[in-house]
């Protein structure tokens, strides 16, 4: 045993255990930090009583705030619901041809639209609404099935060529491949690349042009011009939806296409739908 | 403190000291297990939700083949912007026939909890073979190949009865028509009946629109499906969940 020196006047008490002479002082624990302990443990048991806690069979205790977090989703969409309730039944009830000249209408239904756009058309249509090979272009004047504000809400309203919507858009152009025989097929895809101007076999596009008046005139026009009636598209410009040189052509004129975009009644309220047409309808193509 | 001054016979005791920190331990994971022993009882019951069908099962499996739950989530939040962006908030029950659960922890993708009949198929396959030609800002690499490999059913009867061993409700008469389902519902010609029967909701078609059956129209089954089943007009959430 090592010498332990005498505890002297003023040293605190120890705890009593002794390790070779070493002893252990008994200190008090700082009483900042003991009063904050408590109090945590108050908290915790405060906060357990007070929001949702405890796991029961079936649910947890509701707690006595009532808090939910379903609650307060539900809330937060509601106050904002109720906050533009007045605007978006002004829009949902108003002549849609009129909307554009009333500016405060106007420019919420745009900005609205430019939201509701990002969210649920952006992926086809692109972020700047530019289209991609098969998904129009929504900039430019060119429209398959009209571009004036009706005709825009029409087809976001029930979409084209889906099968949840009986008033859905609908065309089908036949697959040639079944009817035409290749050098048939090859020709009239010759007329039409005439008729936009691109280069061409004079002598495959003259038994073409037979071909295009008897088949394809119906729907597309004499000239190509198209029909936004029917949904069959100009083809006496430079726009081309799935493009314009002859394999695509061909591969179109064979197998024909058949693009889809769904029905937005379901999705959207009536005010989000007229919102993103009038959005669409201001992007520079509008009629 | 005459409690705590008998601490030193605990302290001098190597097996008393064992046994009781044994017990401390005992209690703890028996409030962490125990719960999970009544776990049905705590997932809120709502109608429409199935097993997945033999197709959608085998895309899921491809799905997590290839680590889609890495970049995309399947966990809708209760917040506003997450509901107005991808609708009503995920339910407990939606996820109950997943094993494992694909909620996912990261967002470098949208969540694709409701992503079911949002695009159409040709966007899918237009966006699995290049997905920057359709979204220019996305970093998904390519996924092509799904549709160049055919499948042939050879493991999906394995696949249910390994989903029934851990709980799925999967019938014997899913199981044993297992393989034929899998092909009717790929092929919108076929005798579907039955399969919808068993699968209610299920979507027929020719997913990628080409002959045979390809990982890409399974794994289109699957995300079609995905967020479908439960039908919010007809389903008010208990509030206090």
């Amino acid at each position: 045993m090592s010498k332990v020196p005498p505890k002297q006047e003023g040293d605190p008490n120890t705890t009593g255990h002794s390790w070779d002479g070493i002893e252990e002082f008994d200190n008090p624990m700082p009483r900042w930090w003991l009063w904050t302990f408590y109090a945590t443990i108050v908290w915790g048991v405060a906060y357990t009583i007070a929001y949702p806690a405890w796991p029961l069979v079936s649910s947890a205790t509701a707690g006595l705030l009532g808090y939910s977090t379903r609650g307060e989703v539900a809330a937060e969409i509601n106050a904002v619901e109720e906050a533009n309730a007045g605007i978006n039944a002004q829009l949902a009830s108003a002549e849609l041809t009129e909307i554009s000249a009333d500016a405060t209408l106007n420019s919420y239904a745009v900005s609205s639209g430019a939201a509701v756009f990002r969210t649920w058309c952006a992926q086809c249509h692109g972020s700047g609404a530019a289209g991609f090979v098969g998904y129009p272009n929504l900039l430019d004047d060119d429209w398959l099935w009209g571009g004036d504000i009706e005709a825009i809400h029409t087809t976001i309203a029930h979409g084209i060529r889906n099968e949840e919507d009986p008033d859905a858009r609908y065309s089908e152009m036949p697959a040639y491949g079944e009817i035409f025989e290749p050098e048939e097929i090859t020709q009239v895809v010759n007329y039409v690349m005439s008729l936009s101007g691109d280069a061409f076999d004079p002598a495959l596009a003259e038994p073409g042009a037979e071909l295009f008046a008897d088949n394809c005139a119906a729907c597309h026009g004499d000239n190509g011009l198209g029909n936004v009636d029917l949904g069959a598209p100009n083809l006496a410009d430079a726009i081309w939806l799935y493009g314009g040189d002859e394999e695509t052509l061909t591969e179109t004129v064979t197998y024909s296409r058949y693009g889809v975009m769904p029905p937005w009644t379901q999705r959207l309220t009536e005010a989000q739908i007229r919102a993103v047409a009038l959005y669409v309808h201001q992007l520079g193509g509008g009629e | 403190m005459s409690i705590l001054s008998k601490h030193k016979l605990i302290e001098t005791n190597a097996t008393l000291l064992l046994i009781l920190s044994f017990l401390v331990v005992t209690i703890g994971g028996i409030v962490q297990i125990v719960p999970l022993f009544y776990l049905e009882n705590t997932i809120e019951k709502v109608d429409g939700m199935r097993p997945y069908s033999p197709l959608e099962l085998t895309g899921r499996d491809i799905y997590v083949r290839e680590g889609c739950y890495v970049c995309h989530s399947q966990m809708i939040r209760p917040m506003r912007d997450e509901v107005e962006r991808y609708g009503h908030y995920s339910l407990a029950a939606e996820s109950m026939y997943d094993h494992p659960h694909q909620w996912g922890s990261k967002r470098t993708g949208p969540d694709l909890a409701r992503v079911g009949g949002r695009y159409s198929d040709d966007w899918h396959i237009d966006h699995l073979r290049d997905p920057q030609s359709v979204v220019p800002e996305s970093i998904m690499p390519k996924y092509g190949f799904l549709e160049r490999t055919l499948l042939d059913a050879e493991h999906v009867q394995d696949l249910l009865e390994t989903h029934a061993f851990v709980g799925v409700p999967y019938t014997d008469e899913m199981i044993q028509s297992a393989a034929a389902d899998f092909r009717a519902q790929a092929d919108p010609d076929s005798d579907y009946d039955d399969m919808l029967e068993r699968y209610p909701g299920a979507q027929v078609r020719n997913f990628d629109g080409q002959p045979g059956i390809s990982e890409a129209d399974a794994l289109i089954a699957y995300l079609q499906m995905l967020g479908t089943l439960v039908d919010f007009s007809t389903f008010t959430p208990d509030a206090s969940r």
